[in-house]
């Protein structure tokens, strides 16, 4: 492409210079009567909805029991291995979490345990206000980790639907659950 | 009250006033750029953020004042004294209201060139002494800016001492009693501006100090009070470029009756104060290769264009 020179396009370019300023003081400036975007934070509370991922917490099913069932699902799709525990069973072969802790200050709060964890049981909430002076105390035992409710899902309750046999309701008893198929036999 | 305390009196007024002027400016500078940009600025410390420039006084004198060992002190320390000196004595020509003023010298204008063009000796020293490459190129950048605007600068004034036919600033705002001088010089003001910006070294002209490129520019080694006399110098220079459009095309302190002439001039200076301010806060710095053929192949033309216009008219 040939270069273009010549007085004219040099007036051109001096208007064009000054005529593309004047458009963009006249847009910032236009910005006087428009709210500022600013949150001030300590004084006004962020508006959180309900699926931003803080402070993780555990939860128990509609009849009170805790839901998680310690398979260490989370545990190993937690990029940052922040989470800790081990299964224990009680006397009706239910299993449980012996212990469970998570170390926030190496949680990077993305969320994959919750995706991972096949009862609800480990869920993010939207509370991000857990800054401490002692590295230890972002330490979070099961206590601390355990709430009352059941959380993001409510009336969901794992053995419900799981279709496994526990004390109390064997397979096909559960809530939209068909009744095993019997493989030995060819009736239709 | 004699004559001599009247003048000492005005003297230390106007020297406060802009010292103090020129730090209240860097937080409503502060303040007015977030409302363009959408948000707050600092509004902590006492109502409103009135008290943050306490704040950063407080910082910035409790900040070690270290000279670099490997730069040339003389050099070093002489330089912010200049940068806070040539634009405090420049003021001394501007005059601000009848009976306002340090100085009526009859060749103000001039005066008021030459001091500016001072100023260009604190960024080249700053940047030599410091004995830092990105000091260094920041002063390079500085002697190729002020190559390219200080000669419009000088000419584009030139219309106005055409028409007023004296370089005494009171005389100049006198002989606007029939009009302003923005009105047959517009080229002439608005080409002032964009030089009186380059003069204070502010965005989009900041190329000396360039922060996203050079850390700081010339300024990289400096800290505590050194640096701050730099920074403070840099709003004089902004009040100062506001004063003297004020007073060159504007009318200076003249104005309807019903308010004393310094409400008008102070009225005319703050307005023309945030319009820098929202210079700074929109236009992109160019290259300085840009900036050069802009100040000759734009900026130059245009007022050469102008005085021609101007003096013909004025002969005619
Ligand atoms: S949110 Fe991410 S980092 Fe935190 S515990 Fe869950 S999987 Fe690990
Ligand atoms: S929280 Fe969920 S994924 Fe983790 S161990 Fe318990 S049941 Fe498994």
């Amino acid at each position: 492409m040939k270069k273009k020179t010549g007085l004219g396009y040099q007036i051109y370019l001096c208007f064009d210079y000054i005529y593309s300023a004047l458009v963009t003081l006249w847009g910032v400036f236009s910005h006087t009567f428009t709210k500022a975007d600013t949150v001030q934070y300590p004084d006004e509370q962020p508006h959180l909805h309900p699926r931003f991922r803080g402070r993780i917490v555990l939860t128990k099913d509609p009849s009170g029991e805790e839901r998680c069932v310690a398979c260490n699902l989370c545990a190993s799709a937690c990029p940052t291995d922040c989470i800790s525990l081990q299964k224990t069973e009680d006397e009706s072969g239910r299993w449980l979490a012996e212990y469970f802790r998570i170390n926030f200050s190496r949680c990077v709060y993305c969320g994959l345990c919750e995706e991972a964890c096949p009862t609800y049981a480990i869920q993010l909430t939207p509370d991000f206000e857990m800054a401490e002076y002692e590295r230890q105390n972002m330490v979070y035992e099961k206590e601390h980790l355990l709430i009352d409710g059941p959380g993001k899902q409510p009336g969901y309750s794992f053995y419900e639907f799981s279709g496994k046999a526990v004390s109390g309701r064997q397979k096909g008893e559960g809530i939209n659950e068909a009744q095993p198929v019997d493989v030995k036999s060819l009736l239709p | 009250m004699t004559p001599v305390m009247a003048n000492i009196l005005n003297v230390v007024c106007i020297l406060v006033f802009v010292v103090f002027g020129a730090a209240m400016l860097t937080w409503v500078e502060r303040r007015i750029l977030g409302i363009w940009q959408d948000r707050l600025g600092p509004n902590r410390v006492g109502p409103g953020g009135t008290l943050q420039i306490v704040a950063d006084m407080i910082k910035l004198l409790m900040k070690e004042d270290w000279v670099p060992a490997f730069s040339d002190k003389f050099v070093f320390v002489i330089a912010p004294t200049i940068a806070m000196f040539v634009v405090v004595a420049a003021f001394a020509v501007i005059p601000i209201a009848p009976g306002i003023g340090v100085v009526d010298l009859n060749v103000g204008l001039l005066f008021f060139l030459a001091m500016t063009s001072l100023g260009v000796y604190a960024v080249m020293f700053g940047a030599y002494a410091s004995d830092n490459k990105y000091a260094l190129i920041g002063g390079i950048r500085a002697a190729a800016q002020m190559v390219s605007y200080e000669v419009f600068m000088g000419l584009s004034l030139m219309g106005v001492v055409m028409l007023a036919g004296t370089f005494d600033l009171r005389q100049v705002v006198l002989s606007q009693q029939d009009g302003w001088y923005i009105f047959p010089q517009f080229i002439g003001a608005f080409i002032f501006l964009i030089a009186g910006i380059a003069e204070s070294h502010r965005t989009p002209f900041d190329l000396p100090e360039a922060e996203h490129e050079l850390t700081a520019g010339f300024h990289t080694e400096y800290s505590g009070m050194k640096f701050a006399m730099f920074f403070i110098g840099e709003y004089v220079s902004v009040l100062m470029t506001s004063a003297m459009i004020t007073v060159l095309f504007l009318g200076g302190w003249l104005g309807p009756d019903f308010a004393p002439p310094l409400f008008w001039f102070l009225l005319k200076t703050i307005i023309l104060v945030f319009f820098m301010i929202l210079v700074r806060g929109s236009l992109p710095r160019p290259r300085y290769d840009q900036l050069m053929s802009f100040g000759w192949k734009c900026m130059l033309p245009l007022s050469l264009v102008n005085l021609v216009v101007t003096g013909a008219l004025v002969l005619l």
